[in-house]
């Protein structure tokens, strides 16, 4: 299989969504519950929160970097939205405020790993903490409530029959995919990813273009905390924490490499459904949840197996 | 080549479906041969297994549900509020007959009981209340009980005789407040024991201690402690430790690992234990109730049981 997908471009395209296909197909076998109209809404919810991080996390995997703070993120600006909007502020003021936090810690990182050339890893955990800390001392490690009725609407409404985070999922990777087919910034991207010395000699602002990413990444980290808080009607202390190794592992399942330059944003959706029916159907099948950790791992080791293949290919 | 590569893709699809066999056939139980209809599937939304007290909640339930030939669906929220939900919904999904919810948080669980009331599937919580949604049966340690059970073995302790304090924990919280009232009932019973000082310490053990040092100042004769939970009465030990004083009886709650360590060694007279298998077997046997429509009382407190030195 390795051997045909290195040869056949549209095979290795292909590949995480055959998977995808494959563990559906099995799992439809396996259990009446999965295959319903119902179940599969479900899934895409429950993936939703992790596939919208997971597009920022492809812009920032696809240069080369990696970002470790999402999940404290997530925690950091549900808090802050769920705070304001229980002082009694506005819907509008709150919602901005929260990915506002995103966007400016995202800045940051994006400053740090770009004029202090510090790396991507250590910048991002260094924020990772930080942003868990501040968590903490604005909740004072307590749940946060009292949000109004309207606020649940962007985690547990729905238009048409179909749940808000799904639609908002759908809006931002159309948004993600014409960026980087699309525009000069999205090709940016690649060219970095592929070789940022390189870029830069050719008289791309590549600092410019890497800020921006993490910038994004944050921005939508920050979005899935506010739907987080939405979904439960309530903004944890502890909220996202491990979130950082799920979009990781949705961005490589989806066939991104993790040396950058490669991937696409398609692919991470692919990976997070992959993963959201992997919980789903391992749920539904009455797998003990020590099992579905050791399954999990599986998969993600599987598909880096993959992924370290392609890169001898030269791809 | 090609073949070779065929060969390869067969080999890893057979691995794939193969693992994926045996990890279902693992949370299977398969069902015995006779077997006439379909048996009543119970689903529990547990916080946590990496705890003992939840691990024999879940030992508790599903004992309970071996034997009334019901079958048990067990998932870990890993205390993450957010796994819970998802955890619930495919509990939905799974179309369970009842859903058993130990919350996370009782406030972040409240949408999560909505849903399944839409999909009317009947909810009990255990341990952890709910704050919202419809809940049949909420099924939790009877806290009076426990407080009564310690303030008895204080006035038997000390011949119905003697000066008391008493540490409260956080001030508005159900356990606080159920702790000392079982507490104070027991102990008015007896007319030659007297509270000489009632204090809240916010179930802290570093509260407890400095609360417990003001209380030894203040007061020259001190014959027991209550402290409304196990961290705190640990606090006023060392208190007591470093003031010198002896000969006063201390008695915590929930009995810890450490707490019932001190009770070992003697420093600690005794602790009060909740009794999560009888919560795991109550919540199954109640969830059979209601399949059976018969009526189940809205609260069922659980006997709580008095930890002292062997």
């Amino acid at each position: 299989m390795l051997e045909t997908m290195r040869r056949s471009p549209l095979l290795r395209k292909m590949g995480p969504l055959l998977g995808l296909l494959l563990l559906c197909f099995i799992l439809a076998f396996l259990s009446d519950r999965f295959l319903t109209v119902n179940n599969l809404l479900n899934i895409t919810r429950q993936v939703s929160l992790n596939a919208i991080i997971g597009v920022g996390m492809t812009l920032v995997i696809l240069t080369g970097g990696i970002d470790l703070s999402v999940g404290s993120v997530v925690a950091l600006a549900g808090s802050i939205t769920a705070g304001l909007l229980s002082g009694g502020h506005g819907l509008a003021v709150s919602l901005a405020a929260g990915i506002g936090v995103g966007g400016v810690l995202g800045l940051i990182n994006g400053l740090i790993i770009t004029r202090q050339k510090v790396q991507p890893f250590i910048a991002t955990m260094g924020m990772m903490t930080i942003a868990r800390g501040y968590t903490l001392v604005y909740t004072d490690g307590r749940p946060i409530t009292g949000m109004p009725e309207q606020f649940r609407f962007f985690g547990g409404g729905y238009i048409a029959d179909i749940p808000v985070p799904v639609i908002i999922m759908a809006l931002i990777f159309l948004a993600g995919y014409i960026m980087l087919k699309k525009t000069r910034f999205g090709r940016y991207i690649y060219a970095i990813g592929g070789n940022e010395e390189a870029t830069r000699l050719s008289g791309i602002n590549t600092p410019k273009v890497l800020v921006w990413v993490y910038v994004l990444c944050g921005t939508l980290a920050g979005l899935s905390g506010i739907i987080m808080a939405s979904r439960l009607n309530s903004a944890q202390p502890t909220a996202g924490m491990g979130f950082e190794l799920d979009a990781i592992a949705a961005v490589v399942l989806g066939g991104t490499s993790l040396s950058g330059g490669v991937g696409t944003i398609g692919g991470t959706l692919v990976g997070a459904l992959i993963i959201g029916v992997l919980d789903n159907g391992l749920n539904l099948l009455n797998v003990s949840s020590f099992y579905q950790q050791v399954a999990k791992g599986i998969v993600i080791l599987l598909a880096v197996m993959l992924d370290r293949k392609r890169g001898k290919g030269g791809a | 080549m090609v073949l070779k590569s065929k060969k390869r893709v067969w080999a890893v699809l057979l691995v794939v479906v193969f693992s994926i066999g045996l990890l279902a056939g693992c949370g299977s139980s398969q069902p015995p041969a006779g077997e006439p209809a379909k048996k009543a599937v119970v689903g529990l939304a547990i916080s946590t297994l990496n705890n003992p007290f939840f691990v024999d909640l879940r030992d508790g339930a599903k004992a309970a549900a071996d034997a009334s030939g019901m079958d048990l669906v067990v998932m870990d929220a890993q205390n993450d509020a957010g796994k819970q939900m998802a955890n619930i919904e495919d509990l939905i999904q799974k179309k369970v007959s009842v859903i058993v919810v130990n919350p996370v948080d009782s406030k972040a669980i409240v949408p999560a009981i909505e849903a399944a009331n839409k999909a009317n599937i009947p909810v009990i919580t255990v341990d952890r209340s709910a704050e919202g949604g419809k809940v049949v049966c909420a099924i939790a340690s009877d806290n009076v009980a426990g407080g009564k059970m310690a303030g008895q073995y204080i006035v038997e302790k000390l011949g119905g005789k003697g000066k008391l304090v008493e540490l409260e924990g956080l001030p508005g919280s159900s356990a606080a407040n159920d702790r000392g009232k079982g507490f104070n009932e027991a102990v008015k019973s007896a007319s030659g024991l007297s509270v000489v000082a009632k204090q809240p310490a916010d179930f802290d053990r570093g509260k407890g201690m400095k609360v417990m040092e003001n209380i030894l100042q203040a007061n020259p004769e001190i014959n027991a402690v209550f402290a409304h939970n196990d961290e705190m009465a640990l606090g006023a030990l060392e208190a007591i430790k470093a003031a010198n004083r002896t000969g006063m009886i201390v008695v915590g709650f929930d009995a810890t690992a450490d707490a019932q360590k001190a009770v070992k060694d003697g420093s600690l007279a005794a602790t009060v234990a909740q009794q999560p298998k009888e919560m795991g077997k109550i919540s199954i046997e109640t969830a059979k109730k209601i399949l059976a429509k018969e009526s189940v009382p809205a609260t069922i407190p659980v006997a709580l049981e008095l930890v002292v030195q062997k």
